[in-house]
């Protein structure tokens, strides 16, 4: 046994901290909350108003705009339909919402500040160890500051969900800047491109490939992270995944487990489709 | 510095570059001064003396080569002169303006309107197509996409790319993107043009093309040509004057005939004998294409 006099707590330091960073910024939390919720309240209700088949027309149209292959676009089409037929539709529509809000914001964060970590050494001299500790720290613990920060509900959940999923676009962001070859980058500053027409004209665009398959690895990650989220009630189909497992009803788990796989295989197909277009033409 | 101001005309004096190979360690003008600590950084591993003390002058519309072994410091000094490598010490004044001086918005406005470089690697961009490459310097330069396109196509027709302008360059031969290099440049209309190998990488009969093409396209412009090339051949056809490099010095200035009939040293001599020797068996070679082509029965 490890001898209990040598026990010290970590724990009280970072539940004072915690408490501390509430009592002290209670104004902030509430109105970074408001907006959050603001953004999920608005996509939840365009989510809602497209009848179901408009979602089984969009991923068809979609996955054929972007991949030309029929049989595949068919499939892929067809796989909200089984979501439906288990009679889980709402709870997927309340997991996408908290999906697309958390990829939205960790978007708008985490591609700035890609762009910040290719460019400034220093950024990615700190940035880089956090974005590992971010990765390898279990999923669930996210879960604990984002319940005391913003309680219970579904706000938090797109805040763990955020948190979680950012790492990959700030990395293969920073990751397919730092990519592009020297000679282009060098012929630009030649013809005289200013420091920000090399990241809008050359960086940016050649980088397009690694930032999309940042935005599909940090989706995936989110829809991961949304069943889990269910823990501090995200709902969605993660409720339904946790219900099952209380009741111990392997069925109606199975068909929440199918639901959640089929949801995945759509995004990470158009994701990962639309992330193709992108890559230089060969002609 | 009271150089008259002809465009066109390049003036380099005394210019240093001193690479560093150790992060935290950076040179300054004064280090080049010391000739025992020169000495000291030429032998050691942390840094890189590339440039040392180049002067030399390139008069308006004249082909200057440079030529050397590869390591010699071309390609440093031809990017020192727009300052995409930053010379340690030394001035370079390029149509009567001192470049070593200019801020970095100076610095852009100059790169846009005075020189057009061409690259070895060619440096275009995947994701354009040929006719937006071409037109991206321009573009650079706030022009409209209506009106930088017109010129790009125009410039395409002079370097014979015509009807390849909606191709993107990993369609195009090795030949066919350099050919798109030289028009991106040439429509530029800058007096100055640098060109860092721009046939080495090719194979001898596309090499042998585009230097024609290029002589074709001198005879029009008369622009002033900046031509780093270790190909005497190519130093011959192209060159009014030229300059060999060593070890990042110029160890001889003259016209290609001078420096063929009167080497400076042995290292001169040896690149000459060695080229020769080498120039001979290309033409052979060429020759037997020739006659390959000639002897072989025509099918169509
Ligand atoms: N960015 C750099 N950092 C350190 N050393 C460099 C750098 N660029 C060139 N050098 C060194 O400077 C010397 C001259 O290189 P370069 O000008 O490319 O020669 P050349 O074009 O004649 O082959 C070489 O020894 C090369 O290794
Ligand atoms: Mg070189």
């Amino acid at each position: 046994m490890f001898p209990e006099a040598l026990q010290a707590h970590i724990a009280p330091a970072v539940n004072d901290f915690i408490n501390g960073l509430i009592e002290a910024y209670t104004p902030f939390f509430d109105s970074v909350a408001g907006g959050i919720l603001t953004v999920l309240i608005t996509i939840n209700d365009f989510l809602v108003i497209v009848p179901w088949w408009g979602y089984i027309l969009a991923v068809g149209i979609l996955s054929w705009y972007s991949s030309k292959k029929i049989v595949a676009s068919l499939i892929l089409a067809s796989l909200p339909y089984f979501i439906g037929m288990f009679g889980l539709w709402p709870m997927a529509i309340e997991s996408l919402s908290v999906i697309i809000t958390s990829v939205l914001l960790a978007l708008i964060i985490g591609l700035p500040m890609g762009v910040l970590m290719a460019e400034v050494k220093s950024v990615a001299f700190v940035l880089r160890p956090l974005l590992d500790g971010m990765q390898t720290m279990p999923s669930f613990v996210y879960l604990i500051p984002a319940m005391m920060l913003f309680g219970l509900g579904k706000v938090p959940a797109v805040f763990a969900t955020l948190i979680y999923a950012l790492p990959p676009v700030i990395r293969l962001t920073a990751l397919g800047l730092n990519q592009v070859p020297k000679p282009v980058e060098e012929a630009a500053l030649a013809y005289g491109a200013t420091r920000w027409q090399l990241i809008k004209e050359v960086r940016l665009p050649l980088a397009m490939p690694s930032i999309l398959a940042g935005v599909n690895q940090t989706t995936m990650m989110a829809l991961a992270m949304v069943v889990i989220s269910s823990m501090i009630g995200a709902r969605g189909l993660g409720q339904e995944v946790l219900v099952s497992i209380n009741r111990i009803d392997v069925g109606r788990g199975f068909e929440a487990g199918m639901s959640v796989v089929f949801l995945a295989i759509v995004i990470d197909r158009l994701t990962q489709n639309l992330a193709k277009k992108w890559e230089p033409p060969k002609r | 510095m009271d150089t008259p101001a002809s465009s066109g005309s390049i003036v380099v004096q005394d210019l240093w570059k001193i690479f560093s190979r150790k992060s935290g360690i950076s040179f300054s003008s004064s280090d080049t001064e010391d000739d025992s600590l020169v000495e000291q950084l030429d032998k050691s591993d942390d840094a890189v003396v590339a440039m040392k003390g180049v002067s030399f002058t390139v008069k308006e519309g004249e082909t200057f080569i440079i030529m050397g072994l590869s390591g010699s410091g071309k390609s440093t000094l031809i990017r020192c002169l727009l300052r995409l490598v930053e010379p340690t010490s030394g001035d370079i004044i390029v149509n009567g303006k001192n470049v070593t001086a200019m801020s970095k918005s100076e610095l852009v406005a100059f790169r846009r309107e005075n020189i057009a470089m061409v690259f070895q690697h060619y440096g275009l961009l995947p994701h354009r197509t040929v006719l937006d490459n071409v037109g991206f310097g321009l573009k650079l330069r706030g022009e409209e996409k209506e009106a930088y396109r017109k010129k790009a196509l125009g410039a395409l027709e002079m370097v014979g790319l015509k009807g390849w302008e909606k191709y993107h360059p990993a369609a195009l031969s090795g030949g066919m993107r350099q050919r798109v290099g030289i028009a991106r440049a040439l429509v530029m209309d800058a007096p100055i043009l640098l060109m860092d190998e721009p046939f080495s990488g090719l194979d001898p009969l596309i090499r042998r093309e585009l230097q024609d093409e290029m002589i074709r396209l001198q005879k029009e412009m008369k622009k002033t040509v900046f031509f780093v090339t270790h190909d005497l051949s190519e130093a011959l056809r192209m060159g009014d004057r030229m300059a060999v490099m060593k070890h990042g010095e110029i160890v001889q200035i003259g016209s290609p005939d001078e420096v063929i009939a009167n080497p400076a040293d042995e290292y001169v001599a040896r690149f000459v004998q060695d080229e020769r020797e080498q120039l001979e068996r290309t033409e052979q070679a060429l020759a037997k294409e020739k006659q390959g082509k000639e002897a072989a029965p025509h099918v169509s």
